[in-house]
């Protein structure tokens, strides 16, 4: 471990380390512009130059390897002088539009300028003029502004995998751009504009919108898909401005996938204000009494074998609790929280990322089957991506062929493969049994399918032939794509005693063996196919469920409530309300725990402490609040035939699945983009008057 | 005056063969199975001893260098061969490469025998497409005969040589920029360290060096290095192209001893100052990258490392630039910032924004259109530039402004208070 | 976009020996030499899709060909003339009278720097140094150098290339290359072995 002084203090640092880190270690802060602890060191900026003690001049810290006896001094006059002369130069041509710069008040120039910078220009030429580019609907560029960092360049190659971003030309023409004009194809490309030091590069959504330090920011978690990356909602006067990451090393390092980033545009689009009641034939609005008395009928006048109940992919588990206990209390035991179908359920180790998101970098080999990570889960793509650069990592990928931004033996698209390696027939077989820490991944691709029980089984077969769950590490891995899922699993959200589930209700609805149907924000299944029945529907957007609806309770988006989410690892999260439902909406439990005092069965908690205890009480997973707890081994899945047919995919537009990305004019313009391949027209946009 | 006899490159001037019969005959390739045989160290050894500094501008050890690489390592070795002549003021490498080409192949041996490398690749600009087909022609008659290939001169040693051509950047004359090149990318030097001898070409352990540095081995190896230590002077030693440019009679290159006064070199060789050496100006001594110095000083400096070190000045390339009275000496340099802006690779931020600062004020100071005070705040703008870049294209873009300030201040301030006489028009100059 | 590039059979060939240059895998040593092989065959500049076939030839990511491209300065992203006329101005050959030089060019090609003529014969462009300074002023017209000249032998050469003759390359002086003007003052001594003559 070398030992360095610091401005006269020692510091030991582990080896490998850079004396940038080694200064921090020491409490000593370093300006820097273009080093990013999560990307590859450039050395360009210079702004973190400090004197080294025999060395003839100043050496960037960022690159330095830290060495042992080192005598480093960064409160100097040629230290501060070296910085003065960067922040000059770097401000010469930069415009000063700070005024109506979005990045403005989270800057690092003008932060840096603070420190480093003249009260008075000396620079008497002309300002460089760069031309902007047009990146696609998420990322605005103002080139005037760049200070040619690198580190969009650095994270699209090296984190999102996609190598389109670029420098080209020479000198102080140099331009950070694409070249040929085109939005980046990662769904990760919304983390530039949290790299970009300057505001060369916006969101483009949020442009002009608001000053940051006008924004209520909120500390939660998202919910468009199953990872459950850590978020910021800020947000003003009701309303959700924008979405950031916050950094969670277990689950998304400091990224954001672009839907989650970018679709809360959706979170005020045909949003559900007040409940409505079917009258004549047409949804009119009603006030809430008048809307429970009508669902407390329905349900008190069916018998309960006639009544059945599906809960969305975004539904909390607080709202699942409530729903379940409220229906099990009526005797329902019709209920699915598995809108897609998918044949998972049984033991909890069955239906979890088991190995967890942070443990794949200790992964070797990998088999995924029937899953497209880098749409179903793209920061969990990233942490894949991340442990193949760290080299020695085989990938085998059994499905659709997908570019999947890091390199993959595709073995094949139907199941004869995932046969052939579960019977030891396979080279990837022997791959996975020599490996250290094997693991696969199976995705809903496979699960949904008829025969995804059977495939289940053939899944848990190579884990268990290839000893993939041993002392410390279970290789076995579910990517679920819901963020609700886990959590109604873990609560038993599935068919009771002779119940039916999603398939079955929807053929009851449809044959008229069922009455009613409860959809509890669930949006993602064919709801015309509810023949006659009775429709409840619990949710926040008037989507696809909400037309075919006799009533509709209005409840609140994950923005909006303190809820509780559990991963795709099996992590208990929680939202936390940034702003309040629209109009009359309101928080899901309670609307539940209102009915269930109109039907005359009140449900047992009035507060969400109550609820909370009920829930750690119903599954001591929710006791834990954070963590992972891993799963123990068991028997699942089934021995049965499956069909040699093909994989489909999960996802067949990653920009809109669910009832909030369908309501986003950004997600519309990216699926125009990147999946109808359509060019947009940016003339509106770059007036800076468009929506 | 150094004796032909003791001059390397007999065919300097392209009056003889360049192909191998007339390479032959002039010496090389004879006895290279030899001096392979002696081994590394020997090499290394002898290298060292004869003094020869590189030849591209840095004037580090050769043989110094050599023994930076590894002695044992898994990973191939490579030689790489600077040929990005660019530096303005220079032009020898080429007559080496289009008159002299086999020694340069030789050498590529030697030196490649000496630091464990099989490939070498010569990184040639891309402009010099003359020079690259008789360079290549020289490789082509090499391997045909058995030189270089598989058990090279008959010495066990299997060894290519691959020419490779650039398309345009001075900065591929840094050696770093030169291998992010050869790799397939920008131009733009690398962080240092870690150094090439641990990671250069491919990450692997490599020596870059200048042609002509590579080009003499073979005869210092032939001569001895106690000939080549006796010529020239103390930790200055052997002898040198220069290429003398400008206001001279009679420009050209030529070898001479290290050492040789900068008059003799212009007066002997070059026919002297145009309009005589009292009608001298200046002379930037070693490549545009170089401060200029004043007539004064060019009256007795001696022409090698340390001497012009000592003068503020370096030897570089020993490209000799030499600016009679007439020049508008203010332009001259000027015209340099213009070059260091344009040649930038972009990559950090104070040559990036510092080149094109400098250019702009000295573009001003020109015709005078400035305040006296910014005289002093492009100084330190050099100094702001210098010593805090990535690559030492910011401190040769630096000196030369430094230079002309150092020296010619009084010059730059007759132009601003005769700007402001005029009431701030400014009249045309003339082009010399 | 218009059609894909494809390369000649000889360029090809060419091409493939000049991959082989490199160890496995490091084929994207050889994006400078492609490129120019593609801009000699594409009539002196680099499209898009030349590019973009130089990409996928070497298996590289677009981008990083676009940055090549647009760094090294013998690259053209734009189409020129049949004759590029670029005359060297940096400093060593403007005190020889590079600004003549430029002046003589356009007053007969009836251009400016960076221009190209209307018939697409000529395009002049100003350069930096082409390392040839002691026989300064100098112009590169396609690969030749041509050094040591007036504006009187610049016109002329000009008139040749227009005519569709070829000039004599290198100093227009008379001079051997390099050599002092009036005669050797090194490499007399008959003595040295100087391996017959050139």
């Amino acid at each position: 471990m070398p030992k360095l002084t610091i401005d006269g203090k020692e510091v030991e640092v582990p080896p490998g380390a850079t004396v940038l880190q080694a200064c921090e270690a020491a409490g000593v802060e370093v300006p820097r512009f273009c080093y990013h602890e999560r990307l590859s060191i450039a050395g360009n900026c210079r702004m973190c130059l400090v004197e080294m003690e025999k060395a003839p001049k100043p050496i960037a810290s960022c690159a330095m390897p830290a060495g042992d006896g080192m005598v480093i001094k960064t409160d100097t006059p040629t230290v501060r002088k070296a910085r003065r002369g960067v922040m000059e130069f770097l401000l010469i041509n930069h415009p000063l539009d700070c005024p109506i710069c979005d990045q403005g008040g989270e800057c690092d120039l003008q932060d840096q300028a603070m420190a480093y910078g003249f009260d008075r220009g000396r620079y008497e030429e002309n300002k460089r003029a760069v031309k902007d580019k047009n990146l696609g609907p998420l990322v605005k560029t103002f080139m005037n502004r760049c200070i040619h960092c690198t580190r969009c360049i650095r994270f699209a190659t090296e984190v999102a995998g996609v190598e389109e971003l670029g420098a080209t030309g020479r000198g102080e023409h140099m331009e950070v751009g694409t070249y040929v004009e085109k939005a980046l194809s990662s769904e990760l490309s919304g983390n530039i504009v949290d790299l970009c030091p300057v505001g060369a590069l916006t969101s483009k959504p949020y442009a002009f919108v608001s000053r940051p330090w006008e924004l209520a920011k909120t500390e939660s978690i998202d919910v468009l898909d199953a990872v459950g990356a850590a978020i910021r909602v800020d947000a003003r006067g009701g309303e959700v401005l924008r979405v950031l990451p916050r950094l969670n090393d277990a689950v998304n390092d400091e990224w954001l996938a672009d839907k989650s980033r970018y679709a809360y545009d959706g979170l005020k689009r045909q949003r559900l204000d007040r409940p409505y009641v079917r009258r004549d034939g047409r949804l009119q609005p009603a006030s809430w009494p008048e809307a429970f008395e009508v669902v407390a009928k329905r349900l008190l006048g069916t018998t309960p074998e006639r009544i059945g109940v599906i809960a969305g992919d975004q539904v909390d588990a607080e709202a699942v609790l409530a729903l379940r206990d409220l229906m099990r209390g009526l005797g329902v035991q019709s209920l699915d929280c598995r809108q897609d179908g998918a044949k998972i359920g049984g033991p909890r180790v069955s239906y979890l990322f088991n190995t967890t998101i942070a443990g794949i970098d200790q992964a070797d080999v990998c088999l995924i089957i029937g899953s497209d990570p880098r749409w179903e889960a793209p920061l969990l793509n990233a942490r894949l991506r991340k442990r193949y650069l760290a080299r020695n990592f085989t990938v085998g990928l059994i499905g659709p062929e997908r570019d999947l931004t890091y390199r993959h033996q595709h073995l094949g698209n139907d199941p004869s493969v995932l046969l052939a390696i579960a019977d030891g027939h396979h080279p990837f077989a022997d791959l996975l049994k020599a490996a250290k820490a094997p693991m696969l991944i199976l995705g809903m691709g496979a699960l949904r399918r008829p025969d995804g029980a059977a495939l289940l089984g053939a899944a848990r077969r190579i884990a268990e032939a290839t000893n993939m769950v041993r002392d410390g590490w279970n290789g076995f891995n579910v990517l679920n794509t819901a963020a609700g899922r886990v959590g109604a699993l873990d609560l038993g959200f599935l068919p009771g005693q002779g119940g039916r589930d999603t398939a079955g209700i929807l053929a009851g609805a449809g044959d008229g063996s069922l009455d009613v149907v409860w959809l509890q924000d669930a949006d993602e299944i064919d709801a015309s196919r509810l023949g006659n029945a009775f429709v409840i529907y619990q949710g926040h957007h008037g989507d696809r469920a909400a037309n075919r609806a006799d009533v509709i309770l209005p409840g609140a988006a994950y923005t909006e409530k303190d809820a509780t989410y559990v991963n795709l690892e099996g992590r208990v999260q929680r939202t936390k309300q940034a702003v309040f439902p629209p109009g009359e909406a309101r928080e899901d439990w309670k609307i539940l725990r209102a009915l269930s005092q109109v039907m005359g069965r009140p449900l047992p908690f009035d507060s969400l402490a109550q609820l909370r205890t009920a829930l750690a009480a119903a599954n001591p997973v929710f006791g834990a609040v954070g963590v992972v707890q891993p799963a123990p081994w068991a028997s699942f899945g089934t021995l049965d035939p499956v069909d040699l047919m093909p994989f489909g995919r999960a996802i067949e537009n990653y920009y809109q699945t669910c009832a909030i990305s369908r309501a986003s004019v950004t997600m519309a313009k990216c699926t125009d983009l990147h999946i109808h391949g359509r060019e947009i027209d940016d003339t509106m946009e770059r007036t800076g008057s468009y929506g | 005056m150094l004796k032909d006899s003791d001059r390397i490159f007999t065919n300097l001037y392209g009056y003889h063969d360049w192909r191998l019969a007339g390479a032959q005959a002039r010496g090389d390739w004879d006895g290279t199975a030899a001096i392979l045989a002696k081994g590394r160290e020997w090499i290394i050894d002898e290298m060292k001893a004869s003094g020869l500094r590189g030849r591209g501008g840095a004037g580090f050890s050769t043989g110094m260098k050599w023994s930076f690489m590894p002695k044992q390592s898994d990973r191939p070795h490579y030689l790489v061969v600077n040929a990005d002549e660019g530096e303005p003021g220079t032009c020898k490498d080429r007559d080496i490469m289009r008159h002299d080409p086999h020694k340069l192949v030789e050498g590529c041996l030697i030196a490649s025998f000496a630091i464990g490398a099989r490939a070498c690749y010569i990184y040639i600009r891309g402009e010099f497409y003359n020079e690259a087909s008789n360079l290549q022609g020289a490789i082509d008659e090499a391997y045909a005969v058995g030189l270089i290939g598989k058990n090279a001169c008959g010495s066990g040693w299997d060894f290519d040589l691959y020419l490779h051509r650039g398309a345009g950047a001075y900065i591929c004359g840094e050696e770093t920029a030169l291998i992010e090149s050869l790799e397939g990318r920008k131009g733009q030097p690398r962080l240092k360290p870690p150094f090439p001898a641990q990671a250069g070409l491919y990450g692997c352990p490599t020596t870059v060096n200048n042609v002509e540095t590579i080009a003499v081995a073979p005869t210092i190896l032939r001569r001895g290095a106690g000939w080549f230590a006796g010529l020239g002077r103390d930790k200055n030693t052997g002898t040198k192209i220069f290429c003398i440019s400008g206001h001279v009679n009679n420009p050209c290159n030529v070898e001479e001893e290290m050492g040789i006064p900068l008059k003799d070199l212009i007066e002997k060789h070059a026919g002297g100052v145009r309009g005589g050496w009292d009608n001298l100006l200046a002379v930037i001594p070693g490549g545009s990258s170089v401060p200029v110095l004043p007539r004064e000083i060019c009256d007795t400096v001696l022409m090698d490392f340390d001497s012009l070190r000592a003068v503020r000045s370096g030897l570089g390339t020993a490209g000799i630039i030499v600016m009679d009275k007439s020049t508008d000496i203010v332009k001259a340099i000027a015209r340099l910032s213009k070059f260091y802006k344009h040649e930038s690779c972009g990559q950090c931020t104070p040559c990036r924004e510092g080149t094109g600062w400098m250019w702009r004020v000295m573009e001003r100071l020109v015709v005078g259109k400035a305040e006296i005070e910014e005289i002093d705040m492009l100084e330190d703008v050099t100094r702001q530039v210098e010593g805090h870049t990535i690559c030492a294209l910011g401190d040769a873009a630096a000196w030369p402004v430094q230079g002309l300030i150092r020296h010619f201040r009084p010059e730059l301030e007759r132009r601003i208070h005769a700007y402001k006489g005029r009431g701030g028009t400014s009249l045309p100059m003339a082009a010399e | 976009m218009s059609a894909p590039f494809v390369l000649t059979s000889d360029n090809e060939a060419l091409a493939q020996r000049i991959i082989a240059k490199y160890p496995h895998g490091r084929q994207a040593s050889a994006v400078i030499p492609l490129l120019d092989i593609v801009q000699r065959q594409n009539g002196g500049w680099l499209s898009r899709e030349a590019m973009d076939f130089v990409a996928q030839r070497l298996d590289m990511p677009a981008i990083r060909v676009y940055e090549v491209a647009s760094f090294y300065t013998m690259f053209n992203l734009k189409p020129i003339g049949r004759h590029f006329v670029q005359v060297c101005t940096t400093t060593p050959c403007w005190l020889r009278g590079s600004d003549a030089i430029v002046h003589a060019c356009e007053k007969r090609l009836g251009i400016g720097l960076g221009d190209t003529t209307a018939d697409g014969a000529f395009t002049l462009v100003e350069v930096e140094c082409l390392g040839a300074c002691v026989n300064a002023p100098m112009v590169q017209v396609g690969d030749d150098y041509y050094e040591d000249l007036t504006p009187e032998t610049m016109t002329q050469i000009l008139d040749d290339l227009a005519a569709g003759r070829q000039p004599r390359v290198g100093p227009q002086s008379g001079r051997k290359t390099s050599e002092p003007l009036p005669g050797l003052t090194t490499l007399t001594d008959a003595a040295v072995q100087t391996g017959g003559t050139d």
